[in-house]
């Protein structure tokens, strides 16, 4: 989005001479690991994921890890699991960890191989190590925002904590892989701990959200919040796949 | 070094033209030389309110199109020397509007005046954003109503993302708060949010308040921007607004109820 509105501006000061200009640039994204090559398990498992409401990974572009189904890598039709991806609104762009038969396969599906990033050994290293290990691993970056988040208005912080010196108004949206810290007052819709951080926690100096949600679990709050907490710090965490909202 | 400030607030109706109207006679009335420009193209409505009408023969479009010069466009305020008007077109629509094409209008604006005020159409879309790409300040105009001050809120995100200021990541729009249609006894009687409430749901600095008041309507109709009623109450608020615009330092008018004069108290209302 922002990216397209630079462009535009961009066009305006630049006129350019030739048609067109190839560069390198370095992009972040997303991985899809398959543990798996059935192919309606896949797309059970995605739904269920892109269900929960969070829609960051509509038209996401995304390249397929195959390090972990190497050995299965004939049964896999990527083909018709891009086909399934594009259904579902993601755009897969190439694949990675490619024995020399899926690369054939990816490039007759009309997918890039990738190179580079996390090797076979490192990435068979990871899948067998403990799911909590690697969110502490990923959890480091914080984003500071230090304005108001205006209504309409979405804050991502990306592997880590988002910090608010501000207020949330309502109508926007602040959205963190760890725990969401409000130095004013949250009225518009936080969720934390979206990358499966149950152990995440959301915290405001006034606590006055529309919808609260961690690692999925949400609640709309239509009544006011509880007299004993209107406008008071307090703290919202998940318990037994609850929201629990507690004073600070 | 000239200026251009939007008038927006996102919601329609509010005050953005009665506005735009009265703070550029304002500037102009103290010897800045101002234009006030009408972003709405196809609801063409501030040359009514200045009294101009009559007297558009180009307009904004024919500009941007390049079938008239803005000479030949701008249209000069009767009473005062320094005030003009670029009034919109009537039958157009906003696609006639294109970021550069603006923006080549306002840079030769910019060469010989020193405030360009922009009178933004209501909405979030084109026209709107068009308003304010350019622009070094705002007036964001807000009613004391909650859906009021949250398309506020919608169009100071819009002001702090999508303006040429943020893209190309210089200093932010300056932005002001302006409050129109405040009734201090409706907000009494709470059917009204107050100064307060609003200023902490948008946290922005508050510039001015402009009292609900039958004159506005009046001026509106007779095309005279309210500013010049120096009789009323809404007049004088504009005039303190563009006072504290212009870096003076003036108390707030027209928050309290009015108490109820002596004779009117002895014999009842």
């Amino acid at each position: 989005m922002k990216e397209q509105e630079t462009a535009d501006v961009g066009s305006l000061h630049h006129q350019r001479t030739s048609a067109v200009e190839l560069k390198g640039t370095v992009f972040t994204l997303p991985v899809l690991k398959l543990h798996s090559t059935d192919l309606d398990a896949i797309e059970h498992e995605l739904k269920v994921h892109l269900a929960r409401g969070l829609n960051f990974f509509r038209h996401a572009p995304l390249v397929i890890d195959l390090a972990a189904v190497e050995k299965q890598a004939a049964e896999l039709d990527l083909a018709a699991l891009a086909g399934i991806l594009r259904r579902l609104q993601l755009f897969t762009v190439g694949v990675r960890n490619a024995g020399p038969w899926a690369a054939e396969r990816a490039v007759a599906a009309g997918l890039a191989v990738l190179k580079g990033g996390v090797t076979k050994e490192e990435a068979k290293e990871k899948s067998s190590a403990e799911p909590p290990v690697a969110t502490e691993v990923l959890r480091r970056r914080t984003r500071i925002i230090h304005h108001p988040v205006r209504s309409g208005q979405q804050i991502y912080a990306k592997g880590g904590d988002l910090i608010i010196l501000s207020s949330v108004n309502v109508g926007a949206e602040v959205i963190a892989d760890g725990n969401i810290h409000v130095y004013g007052s949250l009225r518009g819709r936080a969720f934390a701990g979206v990358a499966e951080d149950t152990g995440a926690r959301i915290f405001a100096q006034s606590m006055e959200p529309e919808l609260a949600a961690i690692a999925g679990n949400y609640q709309v709050f239509d009544e006011p919040v509880p007299s004993s907490l209107q406008g008071k710090p307090a703290q919202i965490y998940l318990e037994e796949e609850q929201l629990v909202m507690a004073p600070l | 070094m000239s200026k251009v400030i939007v008038v927006t607030s996102g919601k329609g109706g509010v005050g953005k033209t009665t506005t735009s109207a009265s703070f550029a006679a304002g500037l102009a009335s103290r010897g800045h030389r101002t234009v006030v420009i009408d972003f709405d193209i196809g609801l063409r409505n501030l040359d009514l309110v200045m009294g101009c009408e009559r007297r558009v023969v180009y307009d904004f479009v024919n500009v941007i199109n390049e079938e008239a010069s803005l000479k030949q466009a701008l249209i000069r305020d009767k009473v005062d020397n320094n005030l003009y008007i670029l009034p919109a077109s009537q039958t157009r629509d906003k696609d006639a509007l294109t970021q550069d094409k603006v923006g080549k209008v306002i840079g030769e604006l910019r060469e010989s005046f020193d405030y360009i005020v922009c009178d933004s159409p209501a909405g979030i879309e084109k026209g709107a954003l068009m308003a304010l790409f350019y622009a070094d300040e705002a007036l964001v105009v807000t009613n004391p109503e909650i859906s009021s001050v949250r398309d506020s809120d919608r169009i100071l995100g819009m002001l702090a993302a999508k303006s040429l200021r943020a893209i190309e990541g210089d200093e932010p729009i300056k932005e002001h708060l302006v409050v129109s249609r405040y009734s201090p006894e409706r907000v009494q009687m709470g059917e009204m949010l107050s100064l307060d409430d609003i200023q902490e749901l948008l946290g922005i600095n508050l510039i001015g308040v402009i009292p609900e008041s039958e004159e506005v309507l009046q001026a509106s109709n007779s095309g005279v921007p309210v500013i010049r009623d120096e009789r009323s109450k809404s007049g004088q608020a504009y005039q303190d607004m563009v006072a504290r615009f212009l870096g003076e330092d003036v108390p707030m008018r027209f928050l309290e109820v009015e108490k109820k004069g002596f004779f009117s108290r002895i014999f009842g209302a």
